[in-house]
């Protein structure tokens, strides 16, 4: 009652009981003091959300809510059980998630619709006698208005609007677009939909309908490998976490699992206890590091070297000296090593060439249905050529030899992956192969003065062709040499003797990498013994370090060879674990008719970001790395001597990769001058384009009617965090200050780019109108014309998934959008309906022209077997075949809300599917009309399912899906089951009658079902696990070989050396030239950008929670010795730069860290804690300040089976980690804080 | 004036601090702390901190046996106004320097420390200020009373401050005389009761007594009544 009263018990008894021997008391006190806690802790809801961040976590959290208040978040616990031998999965998450909710409420927060206050006060003008577009119209024609706000970017000034007036902005704009440049110039960026995939869908089914383009991510993101596709033909598929403990041997290379995938690395834990052995390879010491029963510090970018004497004592003493049984068996069903390689002539000298295929030879084998696409083996069997099943050829036209049956032609088979022995080879020739090791930069530079090209012997038969006798090679034996292992045929750069420094040897590779010879070739033994022992559970689990450098694809394909020659590959605790980028979109075959409104109009309009954004923040004006410097001395004849950017443009010609801005005139007139001529959209665009009359945008990407126009930015911070080339963004697409402290190609005096038209005048700001949606005041939201308040992930409905684990589950409003925010579905839905209403101002029902590029897993993939570009007159313009295609879609302006908030006609007509299968889907277009209820307003959408909120639409995705409905997935396997002619669906029976629905969700995560979509299983038996079905199920990857496919053989993979994997040092940039460096003491490094700790990319870098637990801002790393060099000690603030921008940093001096490098965990904000530089005098920049994105050719091939394009699967990627530095310590911090002057404040 | 002062101050001093004080621990539980900065910065504070507490409470000890014993007791124990004089001035000097020292350091410490500036409160910088000047004044009243080592001037405040507390009328009149420096230390001290309950002093209230003569290191604290 008192709290006074109860402490005056001096007259109670002091008889107060005692216990362990008088040690311990009890006490006699009041508690009601504990009844504070004990309320702090009480809440009057629980609600399970989650983290749609872009950590593949995907963790499933307890929100806590009293009064309406989201006071806390802990983890959920209740996820189904694992098996009995298997540890579970919960509990799941990090101190990032925990500290989400500190946003919802924080200073950070966006409120209100926010509007640049120069075009607020201007519209509002204009638009007291003007129509919204006529108003936009005038605004952007009057060149000081246009500036006005343009040039004040990323400098403040917002003012508050209401969304009757932020939305009306957006809609004229993107109207206006349409109308005088077309919809094409309206995109939209949004990352990895698997975090949310509706809010994901909300902005790219708006732009789908309306004609925009949604830009891809995993690309520029770095973290697609393309060594992916290359090899399976697949984007990525990986194993769950959970498999990690089915391992025996794990080799971690480049990934930091206890730091970057924190919920999963209990299983890493549990591994260790089972008895797991587990190798870290990472240059520093990381937190992984201490996991490892060994640790090889290798210097950064040169892991394919380690990864070649790993793949070379492997061979020697698993396949050559001794050979492995099930070694030899896996890579004869599974892998491409008995496959025939033509050895082509060049100068009196061989090199590999092409795959021999059932074309090349009399009677083609008997193949009539695409022979120029079926591979050729030597069977030993018959002792003759085969063309065993599996091959694309059989995908595509025919049914029931698409399988990996070791057969041909309906017979068995023995295919020989070798002809090394005397009785099986006809001759042994010299056969060239490219060596770049002596090409290394000063910084990586390992003595090796070899010549680039070493001719090594291989055993060859000798095959009659149309054109005459040919010697062939299997890929095996070619690979041996490859790896420079003596077969005993004599010959230089083959070796026996591990100790020999011959290129491929253990001892080779010490002095590249710097880990001992012994600790390679026991690391290699042990992997392979346990690989052996186990059949294939050995796994390499890699991070996004190795795949960021600009030979990404040599890392790689070093490590899946490892892999493949140990058939660990499909194998439950084996294969390759890359991590990195959320792209397991589980449920996905749903979903992509939601996102692209495929239920409205085929097909939608994809753009490639690493290509647009190199083109279009003009990065490629200063691009300092030329084709001569990475080409291969063994390329066949050819113009190989472009630049970078003019590849990328043969690329779009040719159909390989997709284009936005497409054509240079507005394809919504270039369809009313077809109609006019009477011709049909593809002969009638054929023809103009052969004349010259249509131009495509990417010839001239700095002509204005080629800019992209307007930019919605969602679910993203794309200058925050991703925008590789930071300082491009800003100069050139968003034309404010900037820090690009190089010159361009022009003003260098450089040779100029053939295919691109020069400009001696870069463009200064491209967009029109940059709108950000976001719940915090990100870069990005800084740098915005608009910025619009999203819901959090406490206050929205939606779902997630990832690769990590196989459960889908929910997204959940645990309380209404606070302040004036609202979902993105919400948003997206108001923008339509305002566009819809403003659109016919100027637009009516029109039809647009959409250039679609050859895609992968459609028929369309086997599209040129030879590489011939149109335009050089080596073929004819054949859309869709030896160019784009070009597909008329009509689109109704006045009724994108209606379309937006319906499901559309096409599913019931053209069904629904994905990755080659397509089902009927009238059955679950009918569920959903009964679950959703139907459209009942007059208009094209009547008698459709409702979308009206954002559970309506997760409804659609789980309808359709067949991860999420098992009658789907008995369909899909059904389907799959035709083309293989092998029955699947047995993997999908015993849950036929399964359907999730979003409550079920809500109620507990739920396992995903066994989909055709994916390559793995998910049932009571075995985890998730990458190429499961392939090895055990025979169903052929999608490559051109049908296997896993370590030897490419399309002229443009030979061409730049990469037919077969090998070492490539780490590429020089050149960004450190002589007008920028400067005198003092400076140190040159080597700048990585890892994922860090305190932070998901730049989300929770500007949580005060998490940046208390670090220095409080942005820092770099680097090793003690470098910081002595030039007087740095910890905690001082440095400044780092070249030719791209600089960034400011605290300095964390650490013994961690390798000499020579230094680490800035990418993505942290600008916003905070950040003074300006000395160098530039702007703001410090973020992490990307000093990269730019450098783009790869062989990531630009297309048409070509498993190096087709498809969206954020194959293309260029924005590598930045061969990047160096000058860091130098700050003379003088200058915050650059001074109040605003009053005519400012005025404004 | 005199009769106000230090003879319906004191009541109206000693009167917030008693019912402040309950006041405070009934509403605010969890303001009752000493507010320690020990955790923003430990240099200065472990010295200055003894010097000053030790000071203190010297001085504090001293003040209420010296001025609330009844001379009568003092002269049966034999201890006479001179001596009690003279040991009040030396003890009392020597604790009060001590004290002085400790407060300044505390002090600077508190002023100059950016971080501490900034987590003080306006309260947790006067009361400084207030207790400094206290012991500034209190040694002043040394020199003072070093002049008369009869401790005539002594006797009168030991008798005021026995009719204060014993609610006898005439206090003020007692001390109408003394000279200047006196009353106003007197009235700082009554000051310093009567903003007292708002301050951190309260922690003198609470020190942890009872944690020197707790028998067990393992402390369970008892049920609580299921009926609450």
């Amino acid at each position: 009652m008192s709290h006074l009263l109860d402490r005056l018990n001096f007259l109670q008894s002091k008889e107060l009981e005692q216990f362990s021997n008088g040690h311990g008391q009890v006490t006699r006190e009041n508690r009601d003091w504990e009844d504070t806690y004990r309320n702090r802790w009480r809440h009057d809801k629980v609600v399970r959300s989650t983290h749609g961040v872009n950590c593949t976590g995907s963790c499933s959290w307890k929100i806590y809510v009293k009064s309406g208040i989201v006071t806390w978040e802990t983890q959920q616990t209740d996820y189904p059980r694992t098996r009995p031998d298997l540890p579970n999965h919960e509990p799941r998450g990090c101190a990032r998630g925990a500290s989400y909710s500190w946003y919802l409420y924080s200073a950070n927060r966006v409120k209100n619709p926010l509007v640049r206050g120069r075009l607020m006060k201007v519209w509002r003008k204009m638009r007291e006698t003007m129509a919204p577009v006529e108003a936009w119209t005038k605004l952007q024609n009057d060149p000081v208005l246009r500036n006005g706000y343009v040039e004040t970017r990323g400098k403040g000034g917002f003012v508050r609007a209401t969304w009757d007036e932020a939305t009306e902005i957006i809609a004229a704009a993107n109207a206006y677009t349409a109308k005088t440049y077309g919809p094409d110039r309206v995109i939209g960026f949004s990352p990895i939909p698997a975090m949310s995939m509706v809010s994901y869908a909300a902005g790219s089914r708006y732009l789908s309908l309306m004609g925009g383009v949604c830009m891809s991510f995993y690309d520029w993101y770095c973290d697609l490998p393309p060594a992916s596709p290359m090899t399976w033909g697949e984007q990525t598929d990986v194993p769950e976490s959970a498999d990690w403990y089915n391992s025996g041997y794990l080799l971690l290379w480049g990934s930091n699992v206890p730091q970057t995938r924190t919920p999963d690395a209990h299983f890493y834990t549990e591994a260790r206890y089972r008895g797991t052995k587990s190798a870290v390879i990472c240059p520093d010491y990381s937190e992984a590091a201490k996991f490892g029963d060994v640790w090889l510090n290798a210097k950064q970018g040169t892991d394919a070297a380690l990864a070649m004497a790993f793949g070379h004592v492997i061979l020697r003493e698993f396949h050559l000296d001794r050979q492995s049984e099930y070694f030899t068996d896996y890579c004869r069903k599974y892998s491409d090593f008995p496959m025939l390689v033509r050895l082509e002539e060049k100068d009196g000298q061989f090199v590999p060439g092409r795959f021999l295929r059932a074309d090349d030879l009399d009677g083609k084998l008997g193949e009539e249905n695409n022979p120029e696409w079926k591979t050729v083996a030597w069977d030993r069997q018959s002792k003759g050529l085969v063309s065993p099943n599996g091959s694309v050829g059989y995908r595509w036209g025919e049914d029931g030899e698409w399988n990996l049956e070791s057969k041909a032609d309906g017979k068995d088979t023995d295919l020989a992956m070798s002809f090394v022995l005397d009785t099986d080879h006809d001759d042994v020739i010299g056969v060239d192969f490219p060596y770049f090791g002596a090409d290394a930069t000063e910084q990586f530079d390992a003595g090796d003065r070899r010549p680039n090209i070493l001719t090594k012997n291989v055993p060859v038969r000798k095959v009659q062709t149309a054109e005459g006798e040919i010697a062939v090679a299997t890929v095996f034996d070619l690979f041996c040499a490859n790896y420079g292992l003596d077969r005993g045929l004599g010959g230089d750069w083959v070796s026996s003797d591990f100790a020999d420094d011959t290129p491929g040897t253990p001892a080779w590779a010490e002095k590249i990498t710097g880990v001992s010879a012994d600790k390679i070739i026991h690391v290699a033994r042990e992997f392979a013994d346990n690989a052996e022992k186990t059949h294939g559970k050995s796994m390499i689990i890699i991070g996004a370090a190795m795949n960021h450098w600009y030979h990404m694809d040599m890392n790689y394909r070093g490590v899946i060879n490892m892999l493949v020659m140990c058939g660990c590959v499909g194998q439950s605790g084996g294969g390759w674990a890359h991590y990195v980028g959320q792209e397991k979109l589980r449920p996905q075959t749903g979903w992509l008719p939601l996102a692209f409104a495929l239920d409205w109009n085929r097909p939608p309009r994809h753009m490639n970001s690493t290509s647009m954004w190199y083109a279009h923040t003009d990065q490629w004006r200063y691009e300092t790395l030329t084709a001569n410097e990475i080409i291969s001395p063994t390329a066949p004849e050819g113009d190989w001597d472009v630049s970078l950017i003019d590849y990328n443009i043969r690329a779009e010609r040719m159909g390989w990769l997709p284009s936005a801005p497409q054509l240079k005139t507005n394809p919504l007139e270039v369809s009313k001058q077809a109609k006019a001529a009477g011709k049909d959209i593809p002969t009638f665009v054929a023809e103009q384009l052969k004349s010259g009359e249509l131009e495509m945008s990417c010839e001239d990407p700095d002509d204005p009617a080629n800019w992209p126009r307007n930019l919605f930015v969602w679910r993203s911070n794309l200058l925050g965090s991703s925008g590789k080339g930071h300082e491009y963004f800003l100069k050139h697409l968003l034309g404010t200050d900037h820090g690009v402290m190089g010159k361009d190609l022009g003003e260098e005096g450089a040779q100029l780019p053939k295919e691109a038209k020069w400009h001696d005048e870069g463009p200064r700001g491209k967009l029109d109108l940059l709108v950000t949606i976001d719940f915090r005041m990100s870069t990005t939201a800084v740098y915005s014309d608009i910025v619009l308040p999203t819901a959090s992930w406490y206050e929205k409905n939606d779902m997630n998934t990832s690769d990590m684990h196989p459960f889908i589950h929910p997204l959940q409003a645990a309380v209404d959008p606070a302040y004036e925010s609202k979902s993105d579905w919400d948003i997206f839905k108001s923008i339509a309906k305002k566009f819809s209403e403003v659109a016919p101002e100027v637009l009516g029902v029109e039809t647009d022209i959409v250039q679609l590029p050859i895609l992968h897993d459609t028929p369309a993939e086997i599209a040129q077997d030879q590489v011939k570009d149109w335009k050089k007159g080596e073929c004819d313009l054949i859309p869709g075949k030896t160019a784009p295609n070009y597909i008329a879609v009509e689109r109704d302006y006045s009724q994108i809300y209606a379309k937006f908030t319906a499901v559309g006609p096409l599913l019931d007509k053209l069904g629904n599917g994905g990755k080659g299968i397509n089902v009927d889907a009238k059955d679950e277009v009918q569920h959903l009309r009964d679950l959703n209820g139907v459209v009942l307003d007059e208009g094209v959408s009547q008698g459709m399912p409702k979308l009206e909120t954002a559970i309506d639409a997760c409804e659609m995705v789980l309808m359709l899906a067949p991860e999420t409905n098992g009658e789907v997935a008995v369909k899909a396997w059904e389907k799959l089951s035709q083309a293989t002619g092998r029955d699947h669906t047995h993997l999908a029976r015993s849950k036929e009658d399964e359907k999730i629905r979003f409550h079920d969700m809500a109620a507990q995560p739920r396992k995903i079902i066994s989909s055709p979509t994916w390559s793995g299983l998910e049932s009571e038996k075995v985890c998730y696990n990458a190429g499961y079905t392939n090895v055990h199920e025979l169903i052929p990857w999608r490559t051109l070989t049908g296997r896993q496919q370590l030897y490419q053989d399309h002229l443009w993979m030979r061409a730049f050396g990469e037919g077969f994997m090998s070492y490539r040092p780490p590429v020089d940039l050149k960004t450190i030239t002589e007008d920028v460096k400067d005198d003092g003491d400076t140190l040159f490094l080597n700048f990585i950008t890892p994922h860090q700790k305190w932070g998901i990319h730049s989300t929770y870098s500007d949580n005060l929670l998490m940046l208390t637990l670090n220095r409080g801002g942005p820092v770099i790393w680097i090793s003690e010795n470098d910081a002595k060099k030039v007087g740095i000690v910890d905690n001082d603030w440095v400044e780092l730069y070249n030719v791209n921008g600089a960034l400011t940093a605290r300095a964390v001096v650490s013994q961690r860290m390798k000499d020579g490098t230094t680490f800035m965990y990418h993505a942290q904000e600008k916003i905070v804690n950040t003074p300006g530089s000395e160098k530039t005098g702007n703001r410090g920049g973020i992490h990307n300040s000093v990269t730019r994105a450098t783009l790869k050719p062989t990531h630009m091939i297309g048409g070509y089976a498993h190096q087709s394009y498809g969206f954020n699967y194959y293309g260029t990627v924005g590598a930045n980690r061969d990047e160096f530095v000058v860091v130098r310590k700050m003379k003088k911090v200058d915050w650059l804080d001074q109040e605003a002057t009053p005519k400012e404040a005025a404004e | 004036m005199n009769e106000f002062f230090f003879g319906i101050y004191p009541y109206i001093a000693l009167s917030v601090l008693l019912i402040g004080s309950i006041a405070r621990y009934e509403r605010d539980p969890f303001t009752w702390k000493t507010s320690s900065s020990q955790l923003l910065r430990r240099k200065q504070l472990v010295v200055g901190s003894i010097l000053f507490h030790v000071g203190i409470l010297v001085i504090f000890f001293g003040h209420l046996i010296g001025l609330l014993t009844p001379i009568d007791l003092f002269h049966a124990l034999g201890v006479s106004n001179e001596f009690k004089q003279t040991l009040a001035v030396v003890a009392g000097g020597i604790a009060g320097v001590m004290a002085l020292i400790g407060g300044l350091m505390l002090f600077h410490r508190r002023w100059t420390d950016p971080r501490i500036r900034k987590t003080s409160s306006f309260a947790d910088i006067a009361i400084l200020v207030l207790l400094l000047a206290q012991l500034i004044l209190g040694i002043g009243t040394i020199f003072v009373s070093v002049q008369h080592l009869d401790g005539g001037e002594m006797v009168k405040f030991m008798t005021w401050a026995q009719k204060i507390f014993t609610f006898r009328a005439g206090a003020a009149a007692e001390i109408a005389d003394v000279a200047m420096v006196f009353k106003l230390h007197l009235f700082l001290g009554l000051t310093i009761f009567l903003v007292f309950p708002f301050t951190r002093l309260v922690h003198m209230l609470s020190a942890p007594v009872r944690y020197v003569m707790r028998p067990g290191y393992q402390v369970v604290r008892s049920r609580r009544n299921p009926a609450e």
